[in-house]
This record gives C-alpha cells, sequence and structure tokens, in this order.
C-alpha cells in the first residue's frame, strides 16, 4: 500500500489516464483534464497526461494543448491493444515510481475496467463514476484527526437517489473514475508548451493473457453528447410509426433523438440513442421527454439538462418531479401540437 | 461435471421501485420503503451459468457476502438449479467498501478451491460502482472479461465473448479460468422453478435460525446454508469492513427530485403555444 507519508520522493501530480483509440485521444479523458488542472491549481502541483503504447508523441503534445503540464508516455510493444492485466502492471509500476497524489480516468467502458484493477492491487480507495471533484478537508469522526487538501469525491449512488462525498484520508494516489460528460472539455491551447516524458515499460509477453478478436464499431451516426436539444420518446409512443412523431419534432427543432431502454427494446430506435445509466449521459439545453415514464436509471443520463419538458398521460409518472415544464397529455395529440404550433411562431 | 462456476451474488434494496410512493414528501427518497432484491445483473450472471451447465455440464456455486437475510437470495438461487451456496456474514465484514468487499469475496473463492469461470453482475444498483468483480480477478491473479453480453465459445481451456464497450462490440477471448461481469442484455433469467421452492424453501443458513440450534435436523436434509466468517475465511479482519477500506464515506445526501420552476402547461394549442413562446424567450432554440 502507497501511504501519504509526506516524503518529498512523491511527485504529487494530479494524474489523468488518457485513453487512445488507435491515433484518436478520447474526448472523456480531456474533459477529466480539463478538471485535474482545476483540482492542480489548488494543490499548486502539476498534472500530468499518462498515455501507454507506440506513436504517442503527436498525442502528447495535444494532451499539453488540452492542460497536461506533463505527459508520460508509456511504450512497450505490448501495450499496443489494451488489456487489463498488462495496463494494471504497467501503471502500477509507473504510480510506484512517481508517487502522484490524484490518478483520475474517464469513467468509460475501458476506465471502469482498468481503474478497480489498478485500485485492487495498489490497495487503494477507489471512487467510481463522480460527477463532481473538489479539493477540500475530512475529519474522521473516530480519531477526530483532519486531513486538508484532500481530494472530495462527488458521486452519485442508489441509482441516481443519494449523492455521496467520499474521500480516501489514507491511502494515495486518491483514484476516481469521472462520468462522462460531467466536466467541460477545455479549450484547446495551441501555443501550450510542456514536458514528454519517455518510458520504457517492462510488460512481458507472459503479461498479455486475453486477446481481441475482432471489433465491430457501431459508427458515431448520433451525436447526443453535444446537442444542445433532444427530443426523446419512451415506450408511451406505442409503436415504431408513432415514434416517427419524435423524429419529425427533432427535425424540426434541430434536435437530436433520444430513447429509454424500453423504446429501444421495443425496436422504435436503436441502441445508440439511448440514454441513461447503461447508455449516454447528456447535458442539452432543452429535454423533451415524450411517453417516459422517468425510471431513475433514465434520470441518470438525462436530469441534469437545462430545461425539461415532459409529456405523459400519466400525472403521476416520476418525470414530472425533474421537469420544469409538464403537459399531461397523449403524444399523439401533443406533439402534433407543437409541430403546428411552431411553424406558425417562427413564420 | 465439465465446468466449476462461481457465480457471486448481491442482495440489494431495489433501487429501481422508486414510484412516487417510495418517495417522501420533500422529494426525497424513503429507503426503507425499498424491497430486498436479488441484484438484477446478478439474476443476468446466474442464467449464464444455469444456460452453461444445461449446454456443457457444470457445478454452480453462488457466493453472497451480507447480512444474515441476504441468506433470501441463495434460496432464490437454489430454486433456480444451482449446486451448492455458501453465506459469507460476520459483522466485522460491516461498512466494507469494494476493496474490502472484494479482498472477503476472493478469499471465500480461494475457500471454494479451484474453479474455471467467475461470473459476477457488470454493477450493483445500490453501489453502483462496478468496481467488485475487476477488483477479485485482480487479487485471485486472473484474468477478467468485462461488460460481457454473450458467450460466443467455450472451450476447456478458453472462452471467447462479445463485451458491449465504447466504440460498438467487441469480440474478445481469454484463457482460463478467468472472471467475467455481466450486462443485463445477456440473457432474461428464468423464473424460479415450483418443484425446487417446495424442496428449498426450508432452507436456512445457521445465523438465520432464531431457535439458536446448530441446524442439525436441516444438515440432514440437505438444508443447511453453508456460512463462512471470518475465522472460517481465515482472513485477517484488518482487511475487512471498516478498518479494510481506504474510503470514507464525509456526507451523503438524499437527491430532492424536483425541478426548481416546475409549471403545468394544457395539453391545448393555447397551452402549447404559450409554452413555445417561453422556451423562445429562454432562448432554448438559440
Ligand atoms: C440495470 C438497469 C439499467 C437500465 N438502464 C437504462 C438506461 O440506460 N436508459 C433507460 O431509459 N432505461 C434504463 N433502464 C430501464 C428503466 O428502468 C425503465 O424500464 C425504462 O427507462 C422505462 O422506459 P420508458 O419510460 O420508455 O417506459 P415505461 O416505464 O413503460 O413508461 C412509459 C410511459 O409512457 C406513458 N404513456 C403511455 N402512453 C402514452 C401516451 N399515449 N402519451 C403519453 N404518454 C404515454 C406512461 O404513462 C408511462 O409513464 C435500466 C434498467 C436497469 C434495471
Ligand atoms: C452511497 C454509497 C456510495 C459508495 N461509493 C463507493 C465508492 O465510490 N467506492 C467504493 O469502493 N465503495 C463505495 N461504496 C461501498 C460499496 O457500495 C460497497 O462496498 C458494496 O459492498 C459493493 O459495491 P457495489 O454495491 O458498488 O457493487 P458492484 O461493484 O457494483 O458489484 C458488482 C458485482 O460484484 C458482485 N458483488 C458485489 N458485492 C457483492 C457481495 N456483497 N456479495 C457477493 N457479490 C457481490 C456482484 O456480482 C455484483 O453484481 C459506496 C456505498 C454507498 C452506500
Amino acid at each position: 500500500m502507497i501511504k501519504d507519508t509526506g516524503k518529498s520522493k512523491q511527485t504529487g501530480e494530479v494524474w489523468v489516464f488518457i485513453q487512445r483509440y488507435e491515433k484518436e485521444l478520447e474526448e472523456a479523458s480531456l474533459e477529466v483534464l480539463g478538471k485535474a488542472r482545476q483540482l492542480a491549481e489548488k494543490l499548486q502541483v502539476a498534472v500530468a497526461g499518462i498515455i501507454v503504447g507506440e506513436h504517442s508523441e503527436g498525442l502528447a503534445q495535444h494532451i499539453i494543448e488540452y492542460g497536461a503540464h506533463r505527459v508520460y508516455v508509456l511504450n512497450s510493444v505490448y501495450l499496443r491493444g489494451y488489456t487489463s492485466s498488462a495496463y494494471t502492471k504497467a501503471l502500477c509500476s509507473l504510480i510506484e515510481d512517481k508517487k502522484p497524489s490524484i490518478m483520475l480516468m474517464a469513467a468509460t467502458p475501458q476506465g471502469r475496467d482498468l481503474a478497480p484493477r489498478i485500485a485492487s492491487k495498489l490497495r487503494v480507495g477507489l471512487t467510481a463514476d463522480c460527477t463532481d471533484l473538489r479539493i477540500g478537508s475530512y475529519t474522521d469522526p473516530k480519531t477526530g484527526k483532519k486531513h486538508n487538501n484532500i481530494l472530495l469525491q462527488i458521486r452519485p449512488a442508489w441509482g441516481g437517489n443519494v449523492i455521496a462525498t467520499i474521500v480516501n484520508p489514507q491511502t494515495r494516489p486518491q483514484m476516481a473514475t469521472i462520468r462522462e460528460g460531467m466536466m467541460k472539455l477545455p479549450a484547446r491551447n495551441r501555443a501550450a508548451r510542456g514536458e514528454v516524458v519517455h518510458i520504457q515499460s517492462d510488460i512481458e509477453r507472459a503479461d498479455i493473457i486475453t486477446t481481441i478478436l475482432q471489433q465491430q464499431h457501431v459508427a458515431r451516426t448520433v451525436n447526443l453528447k453535444q446537442a444542445p436539444i433532444i427530443v426523446a420518446g419512451g415506450a408511451g409512443l406505442g409503436t415504431k410509426e408513432n415514434f416517427q412523431l419524435v423524429r419529425e419534432l427533432a427535425r424540426l427543432f434541430g434536435a437530436e433523438v433520444g430513447a429509454t431502454r424500453a423504446a429501444v427494446d421495443a425496436g422504435f430506435s436503436g441502441h445508440e440513442h439511448q440514454i441513461g445509466q447503461t447508455g449516454i449521459t447528456v447535458r442539452p439545453k432543452l429535454y423533451i421527454a415524450c411517453g417516459i415514464s422517468g425510471a431513475v436509471q433514465h434520470l441518470a443520463g438525462m436530469e441534469e439538462s437545462g430545461r425539461i419538458v415532459a409529456i405523459n398521460t400519466d400525472p403521476e409518472a416520476p418525470i414530472f418531479s425533474i421537469a420544469h415544464y409538464g403537459i399531461v397529455g397523449d403524444v399523439r395529440e401533443v406533439i402534433p401540437k407543437l409541430i403546428r404550433n411552431y411553424r406558425i411562431l417562427s413564420h | 461435471m465439465k465446468y466449476s462456476i462461481i457465480v457471486l451474488a448481491k442482495q440489494v434494496p431495489d433501487t429501481t421501485a422508486v414510484t412516487a410512493r417510495a418517495m417522501k414528501k420533500d422529494g426525497t427518497l424513503n429507503r426503507t420503503a425499498l424491497p430486498a432484491v436479488f441484484n438484477p445483473e446478478d439474476l443476468n450472471a446466474l442464467e449464464m451459468a444455469l444456460q452453461i451447465k444445461e449446454r456443457f455440464g457444470a457445478s454452480i456455486c453462488t457466493i453472497t457476502m451480507g447480512p444474515p437475510s441476504a441468506a433470501e437470495i441463495l434460496r432464490q438461487a437454489l430454486y433456480r438449479g444451482v449446486d451448492r451456496v455458501v453465506l459469507v456474514t460476520d459483522r466485522r465484514f460491516a461498512a466494507s467498501d469494494t476493496l474490502a468487499t472484494s479482498a472477503v469475496l476472493s478469499r471465500a473463492i480461494q475457500q471454494i478451491g479451484t474453479f474455471d469461470l467467475v461470473l459476477c453482475g457488470r454493477q450493483a444498483i445500490d453501489g453502483n460502482t462496478a468496481q467488485v468483480g475487476p477488483q477479485v480477478a485482480e487479487k485471485l491473479d486472473i484474468n477478467q472479461l468485462t461488460y460481457v453480453e454473450k458467450i460466443e465459445q467455450l472451450h476447456s481451456e478458453k472462452i471467447s465473448v462479445w463485451r458491449d464497450v465504447e466504440r460498438g462490440k467487441e469480440l474478445a477471448a481469454a484463457k482460463l479460468p478467468v472472471l467475467l461481469t455481466v450486462t443485463d442484455r445477456a440473457n432474461l433469467p428464468r423464473p424460479p422453478s415450483a418443484k425446487k421452492i417446495m424442496h428449498y424453501k426450508k432452507a436456512r443458513a445457521k445465523s438465520e435460525l432464531t431457535d439458536g440450534g446448530t441446524g442439525a435436523h436441516r444438515a440432514a436434509k440437505g438444508l443447511l446454508v453453508e456460512e463462512w466468517d471470518a475465522d472460517s475465511l481465515g482472513i485477517d479482519p484488518a482487511v475487512c469492513g471498516l478498518s479494510g477500506s481506504p474510503t470514507r464515506v464525509k456526507k451523503i445526501e438524499s437527491v430532492i427530485r424536483k425541478g426548481k420552476t416546475f409549471k403545468k402547461i394544457a395539453p391545448t394549442d393555447e397551452g402549447i403555444n404559450e409554452l413555445l413562446q417561453e422556451l423562445i424567450q429562454e432562448y432554448s432554440f438559440d
């Protein structure tokens, strides 16, 4: 276990593991970098991005332009593709060597596969799927000991029904994964310069115990995360044909189409449109929920929206409790009215 | 018996059953109003194990760590066809974070002995961390395949699965033994069998018995649920419970699910016109 002994050998840096996809950087990791920079400024330490794999030189500069003071490039032919065991081993050696104070990752499937393995190996605390991070203090209620300048990790749990603030007072690094779409993508500063540190990793072939046989990628035809307006439909649309109303309204508003899992399962819409805990998290300016009950798993993906309009026949539907505007009515009548009136108003 | 499979299952408050009735007047959740259930994705993991058993032959052991009342989900597992169940319970395990939970569960798995597959749910619906599976795999020093939707092939030494990841689906292979975390898209869990309910409904763990008996008569009928504590696991209490948990909850707040400025709109042309005008004034369409 790496304990915070206060020895000066530690870099004390704030680290962000930067996920890459071949020669592209995962945007969710860059979002985390923006937050890391704020935390590091508070702590007066450097921010470092960690990138793994070959041909990382161009990517390293990119990471610096998004806010890192330093980039550690972990090289090895055995780190070419992501595997849990090899990446865990490589990152743990780096952490043990440089001793950062904080280690963050995006809570993507890869981040949630990797971070717990690292935390388990190092025996440090890990907070999952955070929606916010701050620097603050924590007083242990048992010993009365006060820990200053530690990471406050804010996360929803219980299916989004509670918000917990979690701390790792004793172990270092303080680890957390960050939910996608919760931090603002920092502005890119092309003039930024920083240090690139190349490290040859001692990973061996034997450390790779999984092979990726095939990858099928669903092309990103939908851009829900960036959409300022989303019109989403649920099981309340009733049929695939009726779901067309949602698309029509979206087209008129210049919006993207979202769906609940029930709507996806019923075949009304593709999986890439699913919003919620097991889909995409969105934060548009305007979210129009049509025939959606408002299950916690759906709310988890959209409740941060600027304005929420809900249309539902059931006045007791939980979606109304988070909506700003509620229309108790049948989507088959209300959506055509929205279309008609919007056309009139915009002429 | 071809494969030896361990299924890790957790009893959880049913956070999906948060209806208007489970809400307090102030819009926060009334946690005690929620029933305790088998974690949904653990049922998918269990179903995957049962399907392997039917196709290839397997012995399945379900382990849960929790209070004595968590033995209820072990009965639920027996009703669906598992061969062995173990309740891991000890007051010293209370308040475990995911690291301490994985320390206890991995020790329990080692106590079972050899295994080919450990199946977990992707995530529990209360803690929502999805950390326990990978943390157990690391402690057992075995491979892991997370976000599994489907088993493509299973051989005596190797498994290949479809994973649901960032950019779509991925077919990945690993050598056994391996730990899988299973998503709710994997299958439709079967209901309990009426015949097995009749057989196992009186199965109890020792700490569930209120009469203070040894459960000898149950044991004779195969209805005594195996129960392990820190001592029988031979685990250092310092790595379990609060003392083995590096995370601390500083604060916990119930979410108030109320729009700050709720406004009811009539489903009429007038009402909708008014709504659209307001949205335009709020620059929602710009
Ligand atoms: C582990 C887990 C993960 C999940 N992840 C997600 C996720 O990522 N995203 C997600 O969305 N769900 C998810 N779910 C499912 C979630 O619990 C709900 O089942 C789902 O969100 C319900 O979708 P819905 O609102 O479309 O359907 P329903 O709950 O069936 O609601 C339909 C609504 O439409 C209303 N309605 C009916 N007819 C009309 C009409 N003519 N006009 C207007 N309104 C009408 C009804 O009153 C009702 O409120 C998950 C569940 C689990 C267990
Ligand atoms: C509000 C709140 C926030 C929390 N946040 C964190 C946090 O950020 N970090 C942290 O380390 N802990 C956290 N905890 C503690 C954590 O919930 C517990 O350690 C819990 O026992 C396991 O985590 P989980 O419910 O997230 O399970 P997950 O990791 O989501 O469970 C994944 C799978 O592991 C298996 N599994 C999990 N628990 C058991 C069990 N007891 N018995 C058998 N199988 C099991 C199941 O197959 C399950 O599907 C939090 C607790 C609360 C109440």
